[in-house]
């Protein structure tokens, strides 16, 4: 069994799952049985200024069948009483020793009211604070939010008033709806912070009603962009998350990544730690499915520590940042192909569709005597379940037509059937980069590409 | 205490329909095959991923005009059709969990439509041309119905009270209620046919009146009645078409025995032995002078009639129905083995001398296939094995006069959708036929 507890900037915690800042973390109660079913760590519902909420406030995008892929909503901060909060923080803190316990504040920005707010949460003995530089709705509009997080000055000026009177780590969740979460990052590490959590909910608008042309979710009538989390938010996530793990100065600041958006299940809990993150939130599963979700994230994650031996989180975290790079440095000479593997291929032929259609035209359909055969070629009079498996063509890619870009691969229902396989191009390694300092013409000019091509023996039809 | 059987409960339709969630998982696990071999092996060739993609988006008429247009009785198919030969055993999905329940899609998005009275057809602009169907089966229906899309003045003979063929009297309400039946025939006469009942080609309606009344004729006249057993005691013995439609149209008035003996194993066999079964029967049992292996009953019907709890006699032959007062007492038998292959291919099976036994029973049914069609020597009409002969186009030897359904499934098993395919196709032939005339009127 690998050892599963972090330290993040001096918080500890059992295993690496945070409820994430949100309804699940609403109060004590709550909290409570989070803690009894597993969870490591609790960031409290966002208190602070006073709010009220308004009814309808979750959307939801289903696809496919599936519901709840990804959540919006335009809920506010906590609308229960600071007093009450309070007393709810302390009294779970004192139950749960081992527990992480932080606490989302956001307030008008002003520097009495942080500091009047830092140091009602440090006396309920909490263990760390989260400043939540990402809403976007609802107290964006009053100056709150990510209506800071988006601009790193406010961002910088207003993590100082509370690092200078904090005496437990303070984080800095940041906002996504940036073009680049790096300048928001390093505003919050001058000023000071000690960790850093990404990302909140993503600007949205989940959809349209098609008979009453009302806005999903409708509220009285009106509807407006609110924050996008859950399954569909992953890859963004795990974008924003790399970047702040390949920034120089993140990197050199040393401090700790919380990350969340999307977490799921344990794979995808694997992969935020092998991006860089040290603790992982939760909040769209949880009002998905319930705390009991804590089990297989635990149990998962233990058993691929295992397997991979890895013996404690810190040997996972960032692992796989080292390979982050980006186009300019992907070698050009790098080949693969599509290979379809004819025993597990059921032969629904989406593969053919999709190169057909939109790729590059080289899966062929071929009978059973491999001659390459037109789809839709049976006659009218031909049916019957035995007819039309007999004479079912299967596709089989041209490997030196194939570009290898991967769409069959991916639109293949069946698990390791198009298996993508590297091939030697015969051509040294060579980058865009380098291209663009030896053969600068190439890159400028086509007719010096297209002889480049044909130096090289790069052929495209 | 002998327990009140309720017909409308024993015999009523089978599956449930699907439920909307039921109806959307199952549509959104369809993979959308390119090229699908559903599609393929469907004889009416529907667009199987188009109108299970249709039934996914939600939009329902649009599915249910994707089967018609292909297959004018989809909702008879939906029910009827035996799926794990044709569709869904050529899903792929068959390869990695379960086929898509195709057929009740199916039935899915077409009691959408005709729940709602909406129609997905209209008649085509009008050619001024007639053309006139004998029979109001699956195939009489469809070749009248496209006919009509494509402006045809239609008219439909049919000899019986009610139209539609053996989907309205002789496919049990297990598997099709008749008003599915009667719906679909209502459906073709908004499409501007005519559907004219209690008329009898070569009784009330004569083949001169035919001829010269309409541009082409098309023949859909299906079957006849159970052929003679030929042995002693036969007047005593239960007609099976006559069975099951009384079980359709008068159940209560159907007299079923105790101990009821059903001679056949084809498809009908299984169906009049379910009805007596879930009508009451205390032992029914099926006798079959072939081996399980040569049954002609679908694998899946099998495996339904051993759950129903009915058995099976192989290698069995009649030879006399016992009678005592009038009244059937039991099946005299002779045991049978299996020789050299017959004409059809099969091992004939012939007598173990010596092996006579006794089946005691109060009620024999037999159902040993249909007649063929005797229409076909009253018109002259040249036959393949007692089937009317229909070239690729479904004409037979008296040009403009066409056929198909039963009546000329010399090959392969006779099916609802068969015969839809035939008078879908033979209307398109008529289409031509008669626009190609029309053309050389025009030189
Ligand atoms: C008991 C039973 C169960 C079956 N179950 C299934 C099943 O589950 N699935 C399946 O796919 N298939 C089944 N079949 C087969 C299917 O019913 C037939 O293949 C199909 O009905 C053939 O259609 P048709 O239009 O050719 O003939 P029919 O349905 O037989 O229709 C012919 C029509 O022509 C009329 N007619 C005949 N002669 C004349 C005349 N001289 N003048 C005017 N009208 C005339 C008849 O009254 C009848 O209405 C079953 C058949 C039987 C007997
Ligand atoms: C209904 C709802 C309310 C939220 N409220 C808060 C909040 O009060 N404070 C906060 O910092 N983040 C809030 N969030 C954002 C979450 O903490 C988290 O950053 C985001 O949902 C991404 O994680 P997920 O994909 O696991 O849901 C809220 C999210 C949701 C769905
Ligand atoms: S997508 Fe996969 S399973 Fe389907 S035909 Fe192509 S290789 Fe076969
Ligand atoms: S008509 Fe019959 S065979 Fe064709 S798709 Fe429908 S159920 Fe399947
Ligand atoms: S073969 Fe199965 S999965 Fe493919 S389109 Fe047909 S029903 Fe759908």
């Amino acid at each position: 069994m690998a050892d599963l507890s972090i330290n993040f900037a001096g918080i500890r915690s059992p295993n690496p799952f945070w409820l994430a800042s949100a309804p699940p973390t609403n109060s004590g109660a709550q909290v409570h049985r989070a803690f009894e079913a597993g969870w490591g760590g609790a960031v409290w519902k966002t208190i602070g200024a006073p709010v009220l909420n308004v009814s309808n406030r979750y959307g939801a995008w289903h696809y496919g069948g599936q519901r709840m892929l990804a959540i919006n909503n335009v809920e506010l901060i906590s609308d229960r009483s600071l007093e009450v909060n309070l007393r709810e923080i302390r009294d779970v803190k004192r139950h749960w020793p081992d527990r992480a316990v932080i606490v989302s504040a956001m307030v008008e920005s002003k520097p009495e009211a942080w500091r009047e707010i830092v140091l009602k949460i440090e006396d309920t003995g909490a263990d760390g604070i989260e400043l939540n530089y990402g809403c976007p709705h609802g107290m964006s509009e009053r100056g709150m939010g990510s209506a800071v997080g988006q601009v790193p000055e406010y961002c910088q000026q207003i993590t100082s008033w509370v690092t200078e009177v904090a005496r437990i780590p303070v984080i800095v969740k940041l906002t996504p709806n940036v073009a680049s979460v790096v300048p928001p990052a390093r505003a919050a590490l001058a000023a000071g912070a000690h960790g850093l959590s990404l990302i909140n909910t993503i600007n949205s608008i989940i959809g349209v009603d098609l008979d009453t042309f009302e806005l999903i979710p409708n509220i009285g009538g009106k509807g407006g962009h609110g924050g996008y989390a859950g399954p569909a938010v992953k890859p963004i996530a795990l974008n924003l998350l790399s970047s702040l793990g390949v920034d120089e100065v993140v990197r050199k600041s040393g401090v700790p990544i919380s990350g969340m958006g999307g977490i799921t299940t344990w794979r995808d809990a694997a992969e935020f730690l092998l991006l860089g993150a040290t603790s992982l939130q939760v909040c769209t599963a949880v009002m998905h499915y319930g705390f009991r979700i804590i089990e297989d994230l635990v149990d998962g994650l233990n058993a691929w520590m295992d397997a991979k031996g890895f013996k404690t989180i810190a040997e996972v975290v960032g692992k796989s940042l080292p390979r982050i790079s980006d186009f300019n440095d992907f070698d050009l000479s790098f080949r693969a192909v599509a290979r379809i593997n004819p025993e597990k291929c059921i032969r629904c032929n989406l593969c053919y569709v999709a190169c057909n259609d939109t790729a590059h035209q080289c899966i062929d359909l071929v009978d059973a005597q491999g001659n390459v055969v037109p789809p839709f070629r049976y006659d009218v009079h031909s049916n019957g379940k035995r007819e039309a498996l007999s004479t079912r063509p299967q596709p089989r890619v041209r490997e030196e037509d194939c570009v290898g870009c991967r769409l069959c691969h991916n639109v293949c229902p069946v698990e390791g059937c198009i298996e993508m396989v590297e091939v030697p191009s015969g051509r040294p390694p060579v980058t865009w980069r380098e291209l663009m300092q030896t053969r600068p013409e190439v890159t400028e000019d086509w007719s010096a590409m297209e002889r480049y091509r044909k130096e090289v023996g790069i052929e495209i039809h | 205490m002998q327990q009140v059987i309720k017909p409308e409960e024993v015999l009523k339709e089978y599956h449930p329909p699907l439920t909307d969630h039921e109806a959307l998982v199952e549509a959104h696990r369809c993979l959308y095959c390119y090229d699908a071999p559903c599609t393929h092996a469907c004889p009416t060739h529907i667009d199987i991923p188009k109108f299970i993609k249709k039934i996914a988006s939600g939009n329902l008429v649009g599915s249910a005009r994707t089967i018609l247009e292909a297959n004018l009785m989809g909702a008879t198919c939906a029910r009827v059709c035996p799926v794990e030969e044709l569709c869904e055993g050529a899903c792929v999905l068959n390869a990695e969990e379960k086929p898509i329940m195709i057929g009740r899609l199916q039935r899915y998005a077409t009691d959408y439509v005709y729940e709602r009275g909406i129609d997905v057809f209209k008649p085509g602009p009008p050619t001024g041309k007639r053309v006139a169907v004998i029979g109001a089966g699956p195939a009489g229906l469809t070749c009248a119905g496209e006919l009509a899309k494509l402006g045809y003045s239609v008219t439909v003979f049919e000899k019986r009270e009610l139209a539609g063929g053996l989907s309205t009297y002789g496919i049990i309400v297990l598997r099709e209620p008749v008003e599915v039946a009667l719906a679909e025939v209502e459906m073709v006469k908004r499409l501007g046919v005519e559907v004219k009942t209690g008329m009898e080609l070569g009784r009330n309606l004569s083949w001169e009146e035919v001829r010269a009344g309409y541009d082409a004729v098309f023949l859909g006249v299906g079957l006849g009645a159970v052929p003679k057993l030929g042995i002693p005691g036969e007047e005593q013995v239960v007609d099976g078409l006559s069975y099951i439609e009384a079980s359709k149209m008068n159940p209560a008035g159907l007299k079923v025995g105790r101990q009821v003996v059903v001679i056949g194993a084809g498809n009908t066999a299984v169906d009049c032995a379910t009805i007596a079964k879930r009508l009451g029967a205390e032992r029914v049992t099926m006798v079959y002078r072939r081996s399980e292996r040569e049954m002609t009953a679908y694998p899946h019907e099998y495996e339904f009639a051993k759950k129903e709890g009915i058995e099976f006699r192989f290698l069995t032959q009649p030879v006399e129905v016992l009678l005592e007062g009038g009244q059937v007492v039991g099946l005299k038998c002779v045991r049978m083995r299996l020789g050299a292959p017959d004409a059809s291919g099969r091992p004939a099976p012939e007598p173990v001398p010596g092996s006579e036994f006794v089946l005691p029973c109060d009620q024999v049914v037999k159902a040993i296939g249909q007649e063929k069609p005797w229409l076909a020597q009253m018109l002259g009409l040249e036959t393949e094995k007692g089937f009317i002969k229909v070239n690729q186009d479904y004409e037979t030897s008296l040009p403009g006069v066409y056929a198909g359904g039963d009546c000329i499934r010399a090959r392969g098993s006779a099916s609802t959708v068969m015969a839809v395919q035939d008078g879908k196709l033979a209307a398109f032939a008529i289409h031509r036929r008669l626009t190609q005339s029309l053309g050389m009127a025009a030189d």
